[in-house]
């Protein structure tokens, strides 16, 4: 059967770029030339047992092949290491860095999709008039702006209205489960916004090509030529079939989406994983960028295979 | 059951395109925003190169008190140091544009090369090509860069190259695409017929047909490349001894200019390089909109709904 043969060719591909990043994670931190770990066992002034003893503790005295196979049989039991800033297993840290990051992009993500989808249906609908390019310069604009400068932006227009930074208010004691709830929806409102306004740019601008596109087949000539209402052509005809260019482009954005939650959580010191890999920038923190790396570069990955397979769901012509 | 019996739109002629070389200084004449992108590329350019004669105070002296108001003789007024922040912007605007060039150059290089071979040779060649490509394609470049810049050290070479060979991916797939198709046309089989090595045919027949589309991905690629930088900057792996625009809104957050109530501290550099963005995103975007004919036309669309030119639809029909 074709389809599972696609289907199989997919999670072959997802698998396969697992592990290339796994490997090139290896790479960058132990065989680079002055690589992180290897410069670790370098303490000036150290006797040759101290040197011993930290080559021992971190594999260095093993060949490279070995070291590989031995970080590969680590990570296959999900032990990505201790964390140099806080001493504790760096999947632990990631975990709660995760949880506390999902609501937040999440919120961000579906606003963008949303506003965007609706612009740039207008604006291919509207194509050559004030609307369009309305919408089409509003868009561009957002889409220009520095993702941590809308952030600061935004803090100095609501600095004082709404909370700019953290996830929840430290000084509430014993908050019931509403007012938590509330006090949560209002610090997620500023990170989610930016991330939505950001990402909406960039959806108006690819949702309104792929409608171009459609708009400009023969099937929506013909569809017109039968005389059909222009509100059924756009949603029968063209929006349908628009779908499939956009489910693709938005996947591929999902890498803008990351580095976007990286800034946001930053500028709002929202604790999540972006600030997780903020903070172990600033601290050379080795383990944690590493695994900050995996968890990212896995999660995109998962999420390209989602959209692939969806994209099978919505035409199944691909596997031709 | 009534049929409803409208006007069609004025049919507006197909515009012929005489030579896809003269596409480029074509489209700025024809479209407006074509026009504006570059004459703001123009400007922050021309204000960056002169940075050093036109700039009314130095960048690495205090002129007034921290954090001075913006006043007549210091317009954007003064940052942390006292520093003149319209001075700063200029002086960051030259490593911002250096950064960018260099770095889309980098991956011009790169993904040209790539899509260029891949879509020449095609075959196994293009296989390989593209499954790395397709690799490179889903990995963040981002955190990638985060990682690479974290381990190699804060230099402005770094970021180039750190930039420069994350970039590239999305240019090869566009220039293995139309390679491909002109690869196919009449006149390059014609050119191999008559005995001409791979070299000549690219150099004669395949670049300068892609190279507008590399133009317009070049533009589009400086602005990604700007924005990476100002990105690093802010995570603070920025090249602490050069002011990039990235680096002066760092330096804002940090000391905090926020707080402080200073916005003309952290306002105008991200703004500057929203404008910048903006013109790369305006000039490139408009030069794939004429390079791609099938946005021309839309059947049904409220204004007008125009006849789909054949110009471009076939391009075996020499």
């Amino acid at each position: 059967m074709r389809g599972a043969d696609y289907v199989i060719k997919r999670l072959a591909f997802a698998v396969l770029t697992v592990f290339i990043a796994v490997t090139i994670n290896f790479a960058l931190f132990r065989l680079a030339p002055g690589s992180a770990v290897t410069n670790l066992a370098r303490v000036p002034h150290a006797t040759p047992e101290t040197r011993q003893a930290l080559k021992r503790q971190f594999g260095l005295d093993k060949s490279k092949f070995q070291q590989y196979l031995i970080y590969l049989q680590q990570l296959a039991h999900g032990n990505l290491g201790i964390s140099f800033a806080n001493s504790q297993p760096v999947a632990d840290n990631l975990r709660t860095a995760l949880i506390n990051s999902v609501p937040m992009v999440f919120l961000g993500t579906i606003f963008a999709i949303v506003l965007g989808t609706l612009t740039g249906i207008v604006a291919a609908w509207r194509r050559g008039t004030k609307t369009e390019g309305a919408s089409l310069t509003t868009a561009l604009t957002f889409y220009s702006m520095p993702t941590h400068w809308l952030g600061l932006m935004l803090v100095i227009l609501f600095a004082g209205t709404l909370p700019t930074g953290g996830m929840s208010d430290e000084f509430l004691i014993d908050p019931s489960f509403t007012t938590h709830v509330k006090d949560l929806g209002e610090h997620i409102l500023l990170p989610s916004l930016t991330l939505g306004l950001v990402l909406y740019g960039e959806y108006t601008l690819i949702v309104r090509s792929a409608m171009l596109e459609t708009l400009g087949e023969d099937y929506v000539l013909t569809a017109r030529a039968k005389g059909l209402k222009p509100w059924a052509i756009l949603r029968r005809h063209a929006l349908r079939n628009a779908l499939l260019p956009i489910t693709t482009l938005v996947a591929l954005s999902l890498g803008y989406i990351v580095a976007g939650a990286i800034l946001i959580e930053t500028v709002f010191s929202w604790p999540g994983i972006g600030r997780a890999v903020y903070d172990a920038v600033l601290q050379r923190d080795y383990p944690m960028l590493q695994g900050a790396f995996l968890v990212l570069t896995c999660s995109v990955v998962f999420f390209n295979l989602v959209a692939d397979l969806l994209y099978f769901r919505l035409d199944p012509r691909i596997t031709e | 059951m009534s049929v409803a019996v409208r006007q069609p739109g004025p049919v507006i002629e197909a515009e012929p395109i005489r030579s896809r070389r003269g596409i480029v200084w074509e489209t700025i004449k024809r479209r407006p925003s074509a026009a504006l992108g570059a004459g703001i590329l123009l400007v922050v350019v021309v204000c960056a190169v002169l940075a050093p004669w036109i700039a009314p105070y130095d960048p690495h002296e205090q002129v007034g008190p921290v954090f001075g108001r913006p006043s007549w003789s210091h317009p954007l007024g003064l940052d942390d140091g006292g520093i003149d922040m319209l001075s700063l912007l200029m002086w960051g605007c030259r490593i911002s544009l250096v950064v960018g060039f260099a770095a889309t150059f980098v991956s011009m290089v790169i993904g040209g090369t790539i899509g260029l071979a891949a879509g020449y040779f095609g075959g196994r060649t293009d296989n390989v090509l593209m499954r790395i490509t397709d690799y490179f394609l889903v990995i963040p470049d981002v955190p990638l860069m985060i990682v690479v810049a974290a381990i190699w050290g804060p230099s402005l070479f770094h970021i180039v190259i750190v930039i420069g060979i994350l970039l590239w991916t999305s240019t090869a797939r566009v220039i293995r695409a139309q390679v491909k198709s002109v690869r196919e046309r009449v006149y390059v089989k014609r050119a191999r017929a008559l005995g001409a090595g791979h070299t000549r045919i690219v150099v004669r027949h395949v670049l300068p047909q892609v190279a507008p589309l590399l133009i317009a991905n070049t533009v589009l690629t400086i602005a990604v490349a700007i924005f990476d930088e100002t990105a690093l900057a802010f995570l603070g792996l920025g090249d602490p001894s050069r002011i990039s625009l990235g680096k002066v809104i760092e330096n804002a957050f940090q000391r905090a200019a926020i707080s402080t109530g200073a916005w003309w501290a952290i306002v105008p550099p991200g703004a500057l390089v929203a404008v910048i963005i903006l013109g790369c995103s305006l000039l490139g975007g408009a030069l794939e909109d004429a390079l791609n004919p099938r946005l021309r036309v839309a059947h049904l669309s409220a204004k007008s709904f125009r006849l789909r030119p054949l110009v471009g639809r076939s391009p075996d029909a020499v």
